[in-house]
């Protein structure tokens, strides 16, 4: 082989990998992306059921219920809107009421929202970035909210 | 006092830095030897004067003096004298002090060691490294300063996150930042030698001891994150494709292409072009993996303060090393002479294939990462690119890289013979195919692919052993033949049959646990008993326990065989911790060989019920043994240094030379 055959060689190769690689990612992109909903979001762009999505929101005060068999009962508000959700499993350890959640899963027919996972929150003052912004968006967003999620973990008041 | 003193030797260290970063180049202009040696002692001195720095949070930080804000908001006079030497890099402004450290002792190493170095390229190589410290000495300076002070100090630090307070803290952070940081050395020589515009095969064996320690201390620190996330988040994942996981990810894949592409241009003189950009996007892979985790752009646990201007800051310093050490690339690359013919079937036809998928991969890593962040800035709509998306993109890349490793060590430079190398693999693909017959046999359930994972696995495995009973003869000549050349091969194609090794035995670990890992999550009463694989546990009791700034809620199971043996007890636990009215899962793990059973409280709910999540989970700690094989094989490589540095010189020189690190 003489030199320019090599190279096309190795040039073909190379970018009949990067071929591949960018007919798997645009494929992958198809399936697997997950959008972030606020409950109002979930209403206004009228959601399919099946639909995967992420849900996040307030956990609204009073509304959890637990039942049989770690099944768990719970509403995400806004502020506007509110989205039962159910989920079967062990919560993470800091879900509690009135609290930002993120609930990953899809709707089903009846309007229920079947989580097949609560994203977990790693410090008590934290607020997950996307229900912060979905806050703001519909106007629900409180200063009180503000000061904790622009805390540093390590809390403290500059 | 102390603080001062240490913002002060700070300050200095900028300004030393500056020095460093101008004067050798302008020396190196004007051939000017007195500004050409301010490099290597201005290094030394700006290390000096930053482990002075940090010495002095570190003083601040054992004192427990709360008049500092830093120390205040991660730190408490109650936790364990280890926990409040972490907590310095338990926080943004502290881990950035970690870094800039790591960043100025790599500089004063290469300013001490690198006596063998061309002085022009070790000086202008400096100055690249001083620019990036200075750059990181402001960033420090003026947005995360920790030695601010409060006026009234407070009596009482508010504690160190829980989930931080485990001696993973101790590990992760420096390990990670050692490798992150030592690739900025393999940038530093880059942009020295295309700014020199002259590169010649010697630089790959200057820059490839450096590349490689890196490289050693990063593979440990994702594997070290990677166990610390398992045991404590407490669901037992192992690798989540977290943006920030992915952070660290994507410099380990391109500076695993470094390394390769760094020995066909030491051995042959080829590919460097192609080497001086992947020392450049390795280093930048690093630098965007510290932009993500520390400008609070994504929300992970690593997102400890979201800060605009820091934010800011750190995206101009990318955009100014990265794009400056681009356009530098593309103006003076063309400059650099080509060589080293070769082949497709090579050595080197193998060490490009290597390198073009490793670079693909890291590549869609790098699309999955920050596509939403991008998608974010255009059209505001919020996606997540989760498992599914790596799963699909990763995964298809890796199977064909890991199928074709065992070829490359077997085949010969400039032109292999592959239907040699495929024969002498003949016993590595039988050991795979009854590897693939018995996976099938013996586990039930599981994705019908799982075997083929199995056996690629084995295949890798049973490849480098292959690699080492070739260089050896070993059953072909007599034994004690064998074991001499054993003894005689270098340390480096040992190092290489380690390192590949590890891959497959991390290979089999990620196949087993993800393909045959069971899960039981329920709610048990005291006396009740949950079976899981071939075990039984019985849930004894529960009990409370104080630790030094904790209580821990404790419950005891009994583990048994299904046939009633006793094997032991497991303890999980929820740490509630005052200070942050805060709770994490402690959970438990019992090992057994390679396999692991994990058992996770959730919290106890009314008369006396609890939620536990129990997995086994077999073959897992495989995935982290395969590390430490790599870990092993590169500190084998990298103990074959001095010989190599030592080749081009006379052997009469060679007592003389420096010893290694």
């Amino acid at each position: 082989m003489t030199r320019k055959q090599r190279r096309l060689v190795l040039i073909g190769g190379g970018l009949a990998v990067l071929a591949v690689a960018v007919a798997l990612m645009l494929d992958a992109f198809r399936d697997s992306i997950v959008f972030f909903n606020s409950p109002s979001d979930v209403v206004e762009k009228h959601v399919d059921p099946g639909t995967r999505i992420r849900l996040g929101g307030l956990v609204k005060d009073g509304s959890l219920v637990r039942g049989n068999n770690l099944s768990i009962r719970f509403e995400v508000t806004d502020g506007k809107t509110e989205i039962p959700v159910a989920y079967q499993g062990v919560l993470p350890d800091l879900f509690r009421e009135g609290q930002g959640v993120v609930a990953e899963g899809a709707l089903d027919g009846g309007g229920v929202f079947n989580a097949d996972t609560i994203l977990a929150k790693h410090d008590e003052t934290y607020m997950p970035k996307e229900v912060a912004d979905a806050l703001k968006k519909s106007g629900h967003w409180k200063d009180d909210y503000a000061q904790r999620a622009a805390m540093p973990v390590g809390g403290g008041n500059k | 006092m102390i603080p001062e003193l240490g913002q002060y030797a700070l300050m200095l260290a900028l300004g030393l830095a500056l020095i460093q970063g101008t004067m050798p180049i302008l020396g190196t202009r004007s051939n000017d030897p007195v500004l050409i040696s301010i490099a290597a002692p201005a290094a030394i001195a700006q290390f000096a004067f930053v482990a002075m720095a940090f010495t002095a949070l570190a003083v601040c930080y054992v004192t427990s003096d709360f008049s500092v804000l830093n120390v205040y908001e991660n730190s408490n006079s109650q936790m364990p004298l280890i926990y409040r030497l972490t907590s310095i890099w338990g926080n943004h402004e502290g881990s950035m002090m970690l870094w800039v450290s790591i960043l100025a002792f790599f500089g004063a190493l290469v300013a001490v060691f690198g006596t063998n170095l061309p002085v022009v390229l070790k000086a202008n190589a400096l100055a690249v490294q001083a620019w990036i410290a200075a750059a990181f000495h402001l960033f420090i300076l003026t947005t995360s300063n920790p030695f601010v002070r409060i006026p009234d100090a407070p009596f009482e630090g508010r504690d160190l996150n829980p989930i931080l307070q485990d001696p993973g803290l101790a590990f992760h952070p420096p390990m990670l930042y050692l490798g992150y940081v030592g690739f900025s050395i393999a940038f530093s020589f880059a942009i020295a030698a295309l700014l020199e515009g002259r590169i010649d095969a010697a630089w790959a064996r200057w820059v490839r001891p450096w590349a490689l320690g890196a490289w050693m201390c990063l593979t440990l620190g994702i594997a070290g994150g990677s166990y610390w996330a398992y045991y404590e988040l407490g669901w037992g994942g192992f690798w989540f494709w977290d943006p920030v996981e992915n952070a660290s990810l994507m410099p380990w894949l391109a500076g695993t292409a470094l390394l390769h592409s760094a020995v066909v241009m030491e051995k042959r003189g080829a590919l460097k072009v192609w080497t001086i950009l992947l020392a450049i996007l390795t280093f930048s892979l690093s630098l965007i993996g510290t932009f993500l985790v520390r400008s609070g752009v994504l929300t992970s646990v690593h997102a400890f303060a979201t800060d605009p201007t820091r934010g800011t800051f750190i995206l101009g310093i990318l955009v100014v090393f990265i794009g400056g050490a681009l356009a530098l690339y593309a103006w003076r690359a063309p400059l650099l002479k080509q060589g080293g013919l070769f082949a497709p079937i090579s050595r080197e036809g193998a060490l490009v294939f290597n390198n073009l998928f490793l670079t693909t991969a890291c590549a869609t890593v790098f699309v999955g990462t920050l596509y939403p962040l991008a998608l974010q800035a255009l059209t505001g709509d919020e996606i997540s690119v989760g498992p599914p998306y790596f799963n699909a993109t990763f995964g298809p890349l890796f199977i064909p890289l890991m199928a074709v490793m065992p070829f490359g060590p077997l085949m010969g430079w400039k032109r292999g013979d592959l239907v040699g190398a495929a024969q002498r693999l003949i016993a590595a693909a039988v050991l795979a195919a009854l590897a693939v017959v018995a996976a099938s046999a013996l586990e039930r359930g599981g994705p019908v692919l799982a075997p083929f994972g199995v056996g690629i696995a084995v295949f890798v495995m049973a490849g480098a052993v292959t690699d080492i009973a070739e260089r050896t003869l070993i059953l072909r000549v007599p034994f004690r033949v064998a074991l001499r050349r054993a003894l005689g091969l270098p340390r480096s194609a040992w190092g290489t049959a380690y390192a590949h090794f590890g891959i497959g035995v991390m290979l089999l670990g990620i196949v087993a646990v993800t393909a045959w890992g069971s899960e039981r999550i329920a709610e048990i009463k005291i006396g009740d008993s949950l079976d899981i694989a071939h075990y039984r546990l019985t849930f004894d009791g529960i009990f409370n326990r104080a630790g030094p700034n904790y209580r821990d809620v404790v419950g005891r199971f009994t583990v048994r065989r299904m046939n009633g043996e006793l094997i032991g007890t497991m303890e999980p636990s929820r740490r509630t911790f005052p200070s942050r009215n805060m709770a994490t899962t402690e959970a438990a793990l019992m090992t057994r060989g390679v396999s692991q059973l994990y058992l996770s409280l959730g919290d106890p709910t009314k008369d006396g019920i609890v939620p536990v999540r129990l997995y086994f989970k077999p073959q897992v700690l495989m995935i982290w043994l395969g590390a430490a094989f790599m870990f092993f094989g590169g500190g084998l490589s990298l103990s074959d240094r001095r010989l190599r540095v030592g080749a081009p010189r006379p052997a009469k020189a060679k007592a003389a030379l420096q010893p290694a690190e």
